[in-house]
């Protein structure tokens, strides 16, 4: 059985003690009202954070507890942004936490009708070994072919490897895939600023 | 602007508060126009006529900013007595080669000098005329002739004159839709609002890049900032609104073909095989501060292969691949579908939606020998061989595809640290705020330890110029139990360092030619100043001043606003208090201002080059442009452009009507793809495809979809893929608000619900009624809201210089009804092209008079 409230918490009572007669103040507040906070209040630390959609560049915070992130909310102190997100970037906190991540790397063997799990490592192992492969196999150190503009010429690259994709990479990312890949002598590096 | 950059557009909002006008120019009304003082809408593809149109405003009622244009730009520099304009040419310059379709642009240079270098060099890969041949060439810019008073007629100012005075309000009207009154209305306020007292400032996204001559588009913009006085000064400028978090970064720190870090081009194969000197003979200016690219290339090769770049081998220049002509994405995938192409990597991109033509693009993906996609769930691009119309139509067999696709699930950003960098080349850091869950990684662990494995294969056994894979420097610390590489590491190889005792170096003004050191990417040196991450600086903008250079930090140099130079007058005085930005301090000796100043720093206004100046000693004390040869603003680019030194109106590869300002149809240079799977519509007038078909975003989703189609919120606010069309077309082809329509072209066949809008408004032209199709581009074949993409309408063609796709102005038929049967050129859609229409005239390219030779373009030879 609930415990019933004491005398001096009755709505009326609260009201005329506070001075507050109409009821329209801080006695109109159950207790519950009162310890009510934002989530992020309870985190335990907040991660500075840059928008992954546009290329505005809005400010965001990342409110971590537990080790998990509780929320993403714009941060007031930038000077792009100061404080906002639009639709997308206000959806960043389903973008980083929903269910439609995959966590597992899938294979698709040859003719395969299905994905398969199989484990990081040698899914890294396999991706090396057929990198190499076809590279080795397609490389030319000069262009053999007689009608070409350039026979004969040194090129040292081959065109039998190709990859897409920076944009929605960081800078960093962006630099040690245009490094291996040009020491690899891989030259077709594109994305999506050509597109 | 407010649909797909929403953030940004509360700054034109807090400019229009002030008391700013804002203009919308866009073929659909949107938010943007909605709350814009003028909504102008425009037929796609034309946008080259209604700026051409306010360039022969600004001359004719000489409305021009005069001692900006003087000083500023190269409007009194005298051009070659062989230069022939489009107007002399039926649509053509002088220089073009019909068997080739290129252009030489070696009549379009200054008199007095051979050959001027572009900023950058030349990277648009054909070598011009005349690069490389003398060493120096351009080495005496400044004995180039000029005509001060603007009155020579082979001065710059009386050749765009003369190429703009055909733009005139009526051809505005008829090649725009654009009535008379509203251009003019345009064009006035755009004037009243330049000049000393004031800025005006245009800001544009793909709706101008993705065009077959889209780089002219911002070329003709530039013209008229220049002469407006709009370039390099507060509230000016020409702003591009790019759309991924990165994309400015990807394009410095390229991961495209033709660039190395900071825009250095990359090696081409007419080098000699010792190619160190004729590759800087070709690419560097002699002047300007494009003078100083060789410290720059030696410093890049020494972060790459430390050790053993040496003196003696080059630096290690010729361990480079060389390029032997256009690698771009689409050349790529057409080679992919001919079986070419072995191995792929995909990596946070969704290419079989985002790009063009995604029918053409999975016949490629079957081709391969293995892909490789990382994405945060499975995209259409991992999916390809299981869920794709010609799957279910059956054409095509999921047994019979031999592809092996590895999927590696990718890290967030919130999962790891590194920058961004923004539209404005703003870097921005992001910290890790949780580890990666399962087998999620981010791409910097990805690639490190892809390069670790690759490392030892090649330390095991031989292959073919291992050397350079061996010799790569590859050592970055790492953290935790996945070992995850230190991003700031890498920030401060990109940063630059001395090599004698790895210092950080403050920026690239401390890079040197000699192995003394090391620079990832010239551009970024000093945004890992004192050992200090630059990007990540988070000073809130209310303790700093209004331009807030203590947040983040903005390449090059932590400048705000590029050649700042130009927002003081030419004596160092800023043009008005208004206005004021940076100016020379006399007292100090140096430049001062909010920002910083984008000039060297204490050359004073007055400075003038002696005549054996080289390098950066050519620039005067009054020119702003410090990365041109000439230290000038170019209204005429007299080298770097593969399309001509001037913008021209040419229609879109598929266009509703014929040219209506010269007899050359289409972009001559543009490039196209011929081959069966990739059918064009007739050049203009194909009875087949009447409709004008223009492509968008949506402010909900999120490009190709991958990181907004899985989202439930976003979802439930835009479920389903839809055209846009006006109430007229709706009546003429009996589509109903609600129900389906069948969008066709050539290409295939998509089907989507219809949206009857006012939105769209049909154009008059010249007497006809042209009407416009809207399609947003966010929707493909899985996710949580799954619809037609719009971009398998979209054939391969692309602009000559940067090789960016024409989707935003093109032909279709459409008509009422689910009658899409998912067919696609790609596999077995020869029906979409019937009735094929007969070969006779009108042809692709009008001949004209003196081009009657010419050949249809072709694809460039591989």
């Amino acid at each position: 059985m609930p415990k019933l409230p004491v005398i001096s918490e009755w709505p009326v009572a609260r009201q005329l003690v506070s001075g507050d007669g109409s009821g329209l103040g801080a006695s109109a507040m159950s207790e519950r009202t009162r310890e009510l906070a934002p989530r992020t209040a309870s985190a335990d630390r907040v991660v500075r954070s840059i928008c992954p959609y546009c290329a505005v560049g809005c400010g965001q915070l990342v409110y971590v507890k537990d080790e998990r992130i509780i929320d993403v909310e714009g941060d007031p102190d930038s000077p792009m942004s100061q404080g906002c997100l639009c639709p997308k970037g206000a959806a960043t906190f389903q973008l980083v936490t929903g269910s439609h991540r995959e966590q597992h790397v899938l294979y698709r063997r040859p003719g395969g009708t299905a994905w398969e799990r199989i484990p990081l490592e040698r899914a890294m192992d396999m991706v090396a070994e057929r990198v190499k492969r076809s590279r080795d196999e397609t490389f030319e150190e000069r262009i053999e072919d007689p009608g070409a503009k350039h026979h004969g010429a040194r090129v040292r690259r081959t065109l039998g490897v190709a990859h897409l994709g920076g944009a929605t990479l960081d800078n960093e990312e962006n630099y040690l895939l245009k490094k291996l890949y040009t020491a690899l002598g891989i030259v077709q590096v594109e994305n999506q600023a050509r597109i | 602007m407010a649909e797909c950059h929403p953030v940004a557009f509360r700054w034109v909002m807090e400019a229009k508060n002030r008391g700013a006008t804002v203009i919308h120019v866009d073929p659909r009304f949107t938010r943007t126009s909605a709350v814009a003082d003028l909504h102008v809408p425009i037929r796609p593809g034309s946008d080259i006529a209604f700026l051409g149109g306010l360039v022969r405003h600004v001359i004719e009622n000489e409305r021009w900013f005069k001692e900006y244009v003087l000083h500023y730009t190269n409007a009194s520099t005298l051009v070659d007595e062989r230069f022939q304009d489009t107007e002399d040419l039926e649509g053509l310059f002088s220089g073009f080669d019909s068997r080739s379709n290129t252009y030489d642009p070696e009549t379009w240079s200054y008199q007095g000098v051979q050959g001027v270098v572009p900023a950058a060099g030349h990277k648009q890969l054909v070598a011009e005329k005349g690069a490389g041949k003398v060493p120096l060439h351009g080495a005496n810019i400044l004995e180039r002739r000029t005509d001060p008073t603007l009155q020579h007629p082979r001065c710059v100012f009386q050749i765009l004159k003369r190429h703009f005075s055909r733009y005139t309000p009526a051809v505005v009207a008829e090649t725009c839709g654009i009535p008379e009154p509203l251009f003019l209305e345009v064009a006035e306020t755009l004037c009243r609002n330049s000049g000393r007292e004031r800025t005006g400032a245009f800001c544009y996204a793909v709706g101008w890049t993705q065009h077959s001559v889209g780089v002219q588009y911002i070329r003709t913009a530039s013209i008229l900032q220049l002469l407006l006085g709009n370039i390099g000064r507060p509230g000016g400028g020409i702003m591009a609104l790019r759309g991924h978090a990165s994309i400015q970064g990807s394009t410095d720190i390229p991961t495209l073909f033709d660039l190395l870090p900071g825009y250095l081009p990359m090696p081409h194969s007419l080098l000699p095989d010792r190619g160190l000197e004729r590759y800087v003979a070709n690419n560097r200016s002699p002047s300007g501060w494009w003078s100083e690219m060789p410290k720059y290339v030696v410093s890049l090769l020494k972060a790459w292969f430390g050790d053993a770049a040496t003196r003696e081998n080059d630096w290690g220049f010729d361990l480079l691949p060389r390029l032997s002509g256009n690698h771009s994405h689409m050349t790529t995938v057409s080679e992919m579908a001919d079986g070419k192409v072995k191995g792929y990597l995909v990596v946070g991109e969704n290419p079989t939606v985002g790009s063009m033509h995604g029918s053409l693009h999975r016949k490629g993906l079957r081709k391969l020998d293995w892909l490789v996609v990382r994405d945060f769930a499975l995209t259409e691009t991992a999916e390809f061989w299981r869920t794709a119309p010609e799957i279910a139509r059956g054409e095509v067999r999921t047994e019979e595809i031999p592809t092996e696709v590895f999927f590696f699930p990718a890290a967030a950003h919130t999962e790891k640290d590194g920058s961004f960098t923004n539209t404005q080349r703003c870097l921005q850091w992001h910290h890790r705020a949780i580890e990666p869950a399962g087998d999620c990684r981010s791409d910097l662990w990805f690639t490190y330890h892809l390069g670790k494995r690759l490392k030892r294969l090649y330390a095991e056994s031989p292959g073919p110029n291992a050397e350079a894979i061996r010799a790569l420097t590859w050592d970055y610390p790492t953290k935790g139990k996945d070992e995850d590489p230190d991003a700031e590491a890498v920030l401060r190889e990109v940063n630059g360092f001395t090599v004698a005792d790895g210092r950080p170096v403050a920026g690239f003004k401390e890079l040197a030619d000699d192995g003394s050191t090391a620079c990832g990417c010239w551009i970024y040196s000093g945004c890992y100043k004192d050992g200090v991450n630059q990007p990540a600086r988070r000073r809130p903008q209310g303790e700093q001043h209004w331009v807030a250079p203590e947040w983040g930090w903005s390449w090059p140099a932590n400048r705000r606003i590029l050649y700042n130079r130009a927002s003081a007058d030419p004596e160092g005085r800023p043009w008005s208090e208004r206005k004021r930005y940076v100016w020379w301090d006399a007292e100090k000796g140096a430049w001062s201002g909010y920002d910083v100043p984008d000039f060297i720093a204490d050359r004073p206004p007055s400075y003038r080059p002696p005549p054996d100046a080289e390098g950066i000693a050519t620039l005067a004390g009054d020119d702003p442009f410090i990365m041109q040869a000439d230290g000038k603003g170019w209204l005429f680019a007299p080298s770097g452009l593969l399309d001509g030194p001037l913008p021209t109106h040419y229609e879109p590869e598929e266009s509703v009507l014929e040219n209506p300002l010269y007899p050359q149809q289409c972009n001559p240079a543009r490039m196209e793809w011929h081959r069966p799977d990739n059918p064009y519509h007739r050049a203009f007038g194909d009875p087949r495809f009447p409709y004008v078909v223009t492509t968008y975003r949506l402010t909900e989703h999120h490009t190709a979809g991958g990181m907004s189609r899985w989202l439930s919120w976003l979802s439930e606010l835009q479920p389903e893929m839809f055209c846009e069309v006006s109430p007229e077309l709706a009546a003429e082809k009996g589509l109903v608000n609600g129900r389906w329509a069948t969008v066709t072209t050539a290409r295939g066949e998509i089907e989507c619900r219809v949206l009857v809008t006012e939105r769209m408004k049909p154009l008059r032209v010249k007497g006809r009624t042209l009407h416009t199709i809207g399609l947003p581009y966010h929707w493909s074949y899985v996710g949580r809201v799954r619809g037609d993409p719009a971009n398998e309408l979209i054939p391969f063609v692309a602009d000559p210089n940067v090789s960016i796709q024409e989707s935003k102005a093109l032909t279709a038929n459409i008509r009422a009804g689910r009658h899409s049967l998912g067919r696609r050129s790609a596999t077995d859609g020869l029906e979409l092209r019937q009735p094929e229409p007969p070969r006779a005239p009108p042809r692709r390219d009008l001949p004209g008079v003196r081009t009657a030779h010419r050949h249809p373009p072709t694809e460039p030879r591989k």
